[in-house]
């Protein structure tokens, strides 16, 4: 069987500090994995690692993506090939549409495979569909990238250009951090419409409340860059109710109470 | 605002480094020479040079005295050194003041023009036959120092509209001449004005009379081509009364190792209701990627909108030169005048920029915009300069401001001199000013969306300029963004 996604061993590190310490982690077309963990664990570090932010050295281990070695490519390659990081905290482009930019970035991926770049009215077609499922206006979408948007409305774009882009890994990073509950909801439907029996998604997440819409197939305790745990659903529950510690002291991380 | 300076510079990672500065190293795609007899005269300067090139071109008396008066001036004056560029002194008695394409005799039509001239220009991408008739451009060419062919003259005369080279219209219409030259820039403006209005040898001329609306666009292409030569055109843009005309310079140069100097002086005069839009793609060779050859720049643009409710509209976008020292300026005269300025500006490698405008509002109830968009790369220099200046009779007066510098990499820098003088207390001025600089998150970005990093520079850059883009005509616009993206790649064309 053909590989998806796997990591090995990775061991990550910024400015000479290690963050990542050896994640290992198996996901197969058709997973939804949830990333929990305390503040500082790397949660974040994993999924800018696995996009491919050059501020971070891999000093270790590797990743397979779709048979291949995705270490080895850069940045863009990572997105043609089908990798999507929902962005913790999204970029603003000023004087650059999302529009203008979605198509961009469209095209730029179908060209990688070969395939015929969309024009405006294919292309218009796919994103009004698309703005529907995430209750996206017109008015935002022709705003230039992310400038000046409200925080849901930035998380909500993220979301947005997933759909549009439809890669075969979601990476979302804290997706649901400074939601309201009505946000929330739109940005979790979205994320459900997207997913299907060919792609998968990594969710990183503080809280259960985003995996009460999003039910993760396994859900893994990143602390001190390291998987600590891992379980089902029934894990995130476990976490809500009882927080970090004790899986951090059956893993020796923490000194029994 | 402080002075960001490269320690300002982003903190790149190597690779990003490396990719910027592939694409920044930039090729010069209009730097190849025309193989053409060139008549000169020898380089110096001095009266009977004036007066050799003054009978070259049969001129009446008014404009040889005019000419000796202004020389007589630019011997008092010196060179300014206020600007923040650095460069060799200028001798100016080694260069050539006259350089023209040799030609037989005087030209009836196109068909006559040197085929060699014709084909530099087709290169260019400016055809000067059938095809801009499709486009609705008249186009006056300007070769070395002689105006090669202007298109549509007839078409517009038929409205009234003069639009032809400086030396015709200082045949055929020597009163207009006589009326407003140096009636905006005067002779002994600065030092470079003043050598101009010595041995300025071509340019463009247009006048456009009461309430008449240019039907198209006017441009004017100038191209330096022999070696050695200065290039000083005027240019004198009249609107009449309640008329409207849209104008655009080109420039572009061959590439060469020493530095070419250009000093040219551009006049607008707006009558009431008048407006003059004005804008300027210019693309001088702005030398090799170690700083040398490369055109000096050194232009006095100004405007005067003389009468109530004119308008005059300057855009410039600079992409070449070695050194650029420009200030397109508005004398906002009449009540209710608008002045505005709409600019990008990008230095790489070791070009130098200072430009900006001034804003002069004597008027009642006059009004100023000024966009600055100033883009530093490599080891580029990108000062903003720009005086707003309002006069103790100027009630109500208004401008707003914005300068706005982009960096890429860490050896550049952005520079602003905002001055203001106010002398009127009911007067409102703003200014406002940002230093950004490419992000490394913003590539990264749009690298995750799939977009290869070039192509998002590009994109980043032109949302950056985008407010200066629209106020360009249209189908220049398209060829500005083209040219910013040749100018940062130099992998384009």
């Amino acid at each position: 069987m053909s590989t998806f996604l796997e990591i090995r061993d990775l061991h990550a590190s910024v400015d000479g500090t290690e963050i990542l310490k050896g994640i290992s982690l198996k996901v197969n077309r058709g997973e939804t994995h949830a990333i929990m963990g305390p503040n500082g664990s790397g949660k974040s570090t994993l999924a800018q690692v696995l996009a491919g932010h050059d501020a971070y050295e891999v000093t270790q281990g590797e990743v397979i993506f779709n048979d291949s070695d995705l270490l080895d490519l850069e940045p863009e390659k990572r997105a043609c090939e089908g990798l999507f990081l929902a962005f913790q905290y999204p970029v603003e482009i000023p004087g650059v549409s999302c529009t203008y930019f979605l198509k961009m970035a469209l095209n730029a991926q179908r060209k990688y495979r070969g395939e015929d770049e969309l024009d405006a009215m294919d292309f218009l077609a796919r994103v009004r569909e698309k703005m529907a499922q995430v209750q996206i206006d017109q008015s935002l979408i022709n705003r230039p990238v992310n400038a000046g948007f409200s925080g849901g409305e930035k998380k909500r774009n993220e979301i947005f250009q997933l759909l549009v882009l439809e890669p075969q890994l979601a990476i979302l990073d804290e997706t649901d951090s400074g939601l309201d509950i009505d946000a929330l909801r739109t940005v979790s439907s979205g994320v459900q419409q997207y997913r299907n029996e060919n792609n998968a998604a990594i969710v990183v997440t503080h809280y259960q409340r985003l995996l009460d819409h999003i039910t993760p197939d396994f859900v893994h305790v990143l602390s001190e860059g390291k998987i600590i745990r891992s379980g089902g659903p029934e894990l995130a529950l476990e976490l809500e109710k009882r927080g970090y510690d004790w899986v951090r002291q059956e893993a020796g991380q923490l000194a029994e109470a | 605002m402080s002075e960001p300076s490269a320690a300002v510079a982003e903190r790149m990672a190597p690779e990003t480094r490396e990719t910027v500065k592939a694409f920044t190293d930039g090729g010069y795609k209009y730097g190849f020479v025309t193989d053409i007899e060139t008549e000169t005269i020898p380089p110096g300067l001095n009266e009977d040079v004036i007066r050799l090139l003054s009978a070259k071109k049969n001129e009446p008396q008014f404009l040889l005295d005019f000419r000796l008066k202004a020389y007589a001036k630019w011997l008092t004056m010196t060179e300014p050194t206020w600007p923040k560029v650095g460069y060799p002194k200028i001798d100016f008695n080694e260069i050539i003041y006259y350089a023209a394409p040799k030609q037989k005799k005087e030209l009836a039509s196109l068909d006559e023009v040197d085929p060699e001239l014709l084909a530099t220009y087709e290169k260019l991408g400016i055809s000067l036959g059938e095809q801009k008739r499709l486009s609705n451009v008249a186009v006056d060419a300007v070769f070395d120092s002689v105006s090669v062919a202007t298109t549509f003259k007839d078409k517009l005369l038929e409205m009234g509209v003069i639009f032809c080279s400086f030396s015709e219209a200082v045949k055929d219409y020597p009163e207009l001449i006589e009326q407003y030259l140096g009636s905006v820039v005067p002779i002994g403006d600065n030092f470079y004005a003043a050598l101009n209005s010595a041995v300025f040898s071509e340019g463009s001329f247009c006048y456009v009379p009461k309430g008449v609306h240019c039907p198209m666009e006017l441009s004017t292409y100038f191209r330096i081509n022999a070696a050695g030569t200065g290039q000083f055109e005027r240019t004198l843009l009249i609107a009449d009364e309640g008329a409207h005309v849209s104008y655009l310079e080109g420039c572009t140069a061959p590439q060469r190792d020493e530095n070419q100097l250009h000093a040219a002086v551009v006049e607008l005069f707006a009558h009431k209701d008048a407006t003059i839009k004005y804008s300027t793609v210019q693309n001088w060779y702005p030398g090799d990627k170690d700083g040398k050859g490369g055109i000096f720049n050194f232009v006095t643009k100004r405007g005067r909108a003389d009468g109530d409710n004119s308008k005059i509209s300057w855009t410039q976008v600079e992409t070449g030169s070695a050194i650029t020292w420009k200030y397109p300026s508005c004398i906002l005269k009449g009540d209710n005048s608008v002045g505005e300025f709409y600019s990008v500006a990008l230095t790489n490698n070791y070009q130098q920029a200072d430009t900006g405008t001034k804003m002069v509002h004597l008027g009642k109830n006059t009004k100023s915009t000024i966009i600055s968009k100033g883009i530093s790369a490599g080891v580029g220099q990108n000062t903003y300069r720009g005086l707003v200046r309002i006069a103790k009779g100027a009630e109500n007066a208004r401008n707003y401001s914005q300068c706005d510098s982009l960096l890429l990499g860490d050896k550049c820098g952005a520079h602003t001199f905002p001055y203001i003088e106010v002398g009127n207390t009911t007067g409102q001025v703003e200014h406002e000013a940002s230093t950004s600089k490419i992000g490394e998150d913003q590539l990264f970005y749009c690298q995750q969306r799939g977009i290869p990093l070039e192509d998002a520079i590009g994109m980043i850059v032109n949302g950056f300029c985008k407010e200066v883009f629209r106020e360009l005509p249209m189908e220049f616009a398209v060829e500005a963004q083209k040219l910013l993206g040749v100018s940062l790649e130099g992998s384009v064309g």
